[in-house]
């Protein structure tokens, strides 16, 4: 009897937990760890700039950026990121209102300007190996594309993430743990923009006036 | 609550959180065309000015980006979110520009001047 009651109390105690994680879209913890995660990943993409920062002007004989750096396509990548960004900020309320259809049309919006992003970025590095000015002609360029290729390696895996959740939110619906997921996904999204705006100022403007 | 999400902390006033990440819509636009525009249209001649004004919209830009659309504040996770940021944003300022402070002298004194 004692046992049943204890149980009974347990499980009410459980229920009460899980619920309250619903509204926190699973709790603090998550949350918190994936930022000290993102946190991480500022400190290598920190020794990825150093290292360009540090062989920048180490041509080899090789190309030097006026020569080789496309800026309109680089505004035009900058754009797509950025505006992706937006669009996932678009998709946030959607998803606290619990509004499915919504939320799966903003992360689809995203999922392709970042795709967009990618092939265009795709493009640009295949242009340059076919120019001659590939990672291996010089310390600059494989610097660049150490630091690009995993700034693109991230988005890649962010376009990924995209589309697990959208296959989850479609068999799931909107839960608690869908909820969480899709934040520490836009925590990711967002930082690789902030990444980005390193990228473009640094390596590409910078490249091109010094 | 003790263990707020960065969302629900930022969320508490939604109406406010909504219009931070207009704002910060707004300046990240505003942010990104400008260094464009200085580097494509060059309406200053001196490179080292367009420099210095290139990475300063960047660190302006990037302060934007962390408040509007990560939502670091004071407050989420009882202050360890901005606390893991300001360490973090040490550990870059030093590994990047100890670097590259570093290494332009051991350039300047070891290394034939071209």
């Amino acid at each position: 009897m004692t046992d049943r009651a204890l149980n009974t109390q347990e499980s009410a105690i459980t229920w009460h937990h899980l619920d309250q994680e619903d509204h926190d879209h699973g709790g603090g913890a998550t949350i918190l760890g994936f930022w000290i995660y993102l946190m991480s990943d500022a400190l290598i993409f920190a020794s990825l700039f150093a290292m360009f920062g540090v062989v920048s002007t180490s041509y080899a004989g090789g190309p030097v950026p006026r020569q080789i750096f496309d800026i309109p396509l680089v505004a035009l990548n900058t754009a797509l990121l950025l505006a992706s960004s937006i669009t996932f900020g678009q998709a946030i309320p959607h998803m606290e209102a619990g509004r499915l259809s919504s939320t799966r049309r903003w992360l689809a919006v995203t999922g392709l300007l970042g795709a967009a992003f990618v092939g265009v970025e795709l493009y640009e590095f295949a242009h340059l190996i076919a120019e001659g000015a590939g990672p291996q002609r010089s310390a600059f360029l494989s610097a660049f594309f150490t630091l690009v290729g995993t700034h693109g390696a991230h988005v890649t895996v962010g376009l990924i993430w995209i589309a697990v959740m959208l296959v989850q939110i479609g068999q799931n619906g909107l839960n608690g743990e869908i909820k969480r997921r899709i934040v520490c996904l836009s925590m990711f999204w967002h930082f690789l923009d902030i990444i980005w705006i390193g990228v473009f100022n640094f390596v590409y403007l910078y490249g091109v006036i010094r | 609550m003790s263990t707020h999400s960065l969302h629900v902390a930022s969320d508490g006033n939604r109406g406010h959180g909504r219009r931070s990440y207009w704002t910060g819509c707004a300046l990240a636009v505003i942010l990104t065309v400008i260094p464009f525009w200085l580097v494509m249209a060059r309406p200053l001649h001196d490179p080292g000015w367009t420099a210095a004004i290139i990475f300063a919209l960047a660190l302006v830009q990037i302060v934007v980006h962390v408040v509007s659309f990560l939502h670091l504040d004071t407050q989420s996770e009882e202050g360890w979110t901005l606390l893991a940021f300001l360490f973090t944003a040490v550990i870059v300022i030093l590994t990047i520009g100890g670097s590259v402070w570093v290494m332009y002298h051991l350039n300047t004194n070891m290394m034939p001047m071209p």
